[in-house]
């Protein structure tokens, strides 16, 4: 068998660090942090936040503030509508180079004092140099851990501990209280399903992690489910599904791009992404439903007939389906929904049909939606 | 009939120049939920340290070599109906697949049960 992963002694240890390792966590280097990869095992961890709630530790990605009045200069480097963004409404963004490519993909709320940034562990160093180079002054606030409790019974465990917070709505975020200490919390997160992400002081995100789990509809889960979650929900991982190279239209994310700053343009590769919004995309990301038991990894290449179309770009076995699937670009003219494509996997050429994303249906609790 | 074991984590129970392979239990935990199992056809010459089978988890593909060099006789089809047994029966029914040895002198390299316990203890 290949080695398993690096030690994880010499990492910065996160809050919850001692709390994983008493839960019987495997630990492994992620982002620079010693974090928690699985529990129990990660079919059942998936499945247990599918239908229950699980807690996650994703203290590794950054908490920026920036003070209200940088919303302007925030955006020239992505192209949210910031400026006539609602107190307490997250906005998914981007950060853009000048070809129109992704640097890094972020939330961004406007709350009553500052504007709150949530961005990727693995990049927010750069990030944060990233917007001092464009004259935004970030503050890191890595006294905060960050948890996120994700699941259809993660509203009533939660509001039990925090009354009020089942009033949120999906996409939205305020700011609360757990014995004396200051929360906040948004409807938000990275599986598909209902759920909270919740910003905790590092001084009482243990007490209160533990306080979750003695709900027993809480399990902790590890990066491993979250990981197979956010595939079966479409969502795409930076670093893998996005990148310098993709644009907001190859990825399906034009969404992102706001009303506003499509007419007005402004942010970085804004000639590019317009033009490519009205002319199409080279290659689009797309969803492939992969035939037999065998999963088809990033790399894998992507085949229409015997000419290469595409590439791989998350890949796996997905619990809630119980098959393979993945996620690639290909060329624009192969990615329709029901085109027959092939995966090569170690020279075996797997079956593979786009299809829609998600590959589960989300469950999100939306505004207007009877509670 | 002997069993030995890996530095890589495999086991072999050997009967003459006959053997068995599958991964250990330590390796199967490492692994977590396996999936699917890309096992070697019968015929296919492997060569001791090379790679001999491939087991997938939801996470990852990881190579399982062969602690010996030979010739695969058969291997386990349970497994590519319930690729879960590596998880559950990982030193018995779910082993990968049997060969006949080219080399019987190999397995002076390997390691014998207490041996091996005394290499997990340390990782």
């Amino acid at each position: 068998m290949a080695d398993s992963p690096a030690d994880t002694d010499v990492l910065a240890p996160l809050a919850l660090d001692a709390l994983h390792r008493r839960l019987g966590a495997r630990m492994v280097s992620f982002a620079g942090h010693a974090m928690p990869i699985q529990y129990e095992g990660i079919i059942a961890e998936h499945l247990w936040t599918r239908g229950h709630a699980g807690l996650f530790d994703v203290s590794h990605m950054g908490q920026l503030l920036l003070p209200l009045a940088a919303d302007a200069a925030l955006e020239a480097v992505l192209p949210g509508d910031i400026k006539g963004l609602g107190e307490g409404v997250l906005r998914y963004s981007l950060l853009m180079n000048e070809t129109g490519g992704i640097i890094d993909d972020l939330m961004v709320t406007r709350r009553a004092r500052d504007l709150y940034l949530v961005v990727n562990g693995a990049t927010k160093a750069g990030d944060i140099a990233h917007l001092r180079a464009h004259g935004l002054d970030p503050q890191w606030r890595d006294d905060w851990a960050l948890l996120a409790l994700q699941g259809p019974e993660a509203v009533d465990v939660l509001d039990r501990l925090v009354p009020g917070v089942a009033a949120l709505r999906f996409m939205r975020g305020g700011a609360f209280a757990w014995e004396g200490q200051d929360l906040w919390i948004s409807r938000s997160g990275y599986t598909g399903e209902d759920g909270f992400e919740i910003s905790v002081p590092v001084a009482a995100a243990e007490a209160f992690a533990e306080a979750l789990l003695a709900a027993p509809e809480v399990r902790p889960i590890g990066l491993g489910a979250r990981d197979s979650l956010r595939l079966e929900a479409g969502l795409p991982l930076y670093g893998h599904d996005l990148g310098r190279h993709t644009t907001p239209v190859m990825a399906g994310l034009a969404f992102a791009i706001s009303k506003r700053r499509k007419v007005e343009g402004g942010f970085p590769g804004a000639e590019i992404v317009l033009r490519e919004l009205l002319d199409g995309p080279r290659q689009k990301r797309v969803g492939l439903s992969i035939d037999g038991r065998l999963p088809a990894r990033e790399g894998a290449m992507v085949f229409a007939g015997d000419t290469q179309v595409g590439m791989v770009t998350s890949g796996g076995f997905a619990p809630s389906v119980q098959a393979p699937i993945a996620m690639a670009y290909v060329d624009a003219a192969v990615a329709g929904d029901g085109t027959a494509l092939s995966v090569d996997v170690r020279g075996r050429r797997l079956a593979a049909t786009v299809v829609p994303m998600p590959f589960k249906p989300k469950h999100y609790v939306r505004k207007g939606a009877q509670p | 009939m002997t069993r030995y074991f890996t530095s890589d984590h495999e086991w072999i129970d050997v009967d003459g120049d006959v053997a068995t392979v599958g991964i250990t239990d330590y390796a199967q935990g490492q692994l977590g939920d396996v999936v699917f199992v890309d096992l070697p056809e019968p015929g296919r010459v492997v060569a001791k340290g090379k790679e001999a089978a491939v087991v997938e988890s939801v996470k990852a593909a990881s190579d399982v070599y062969a602690p010996v060099s030979g010739t695969v006789t058969e291997n386990n089809a349970a497994l590519t109906e319930d690729p879960a047994l590596v998880n559950t029966a990982p030193e018995g029914e779910g082993w990968f697949f049997k060969l006949t040895l080219s080399d019987t002198g190999e397995l002076a390299g390997l390691m014998d049960e207490a041996g091996y316990k005394a290499l997990v203890e340390t990782l």
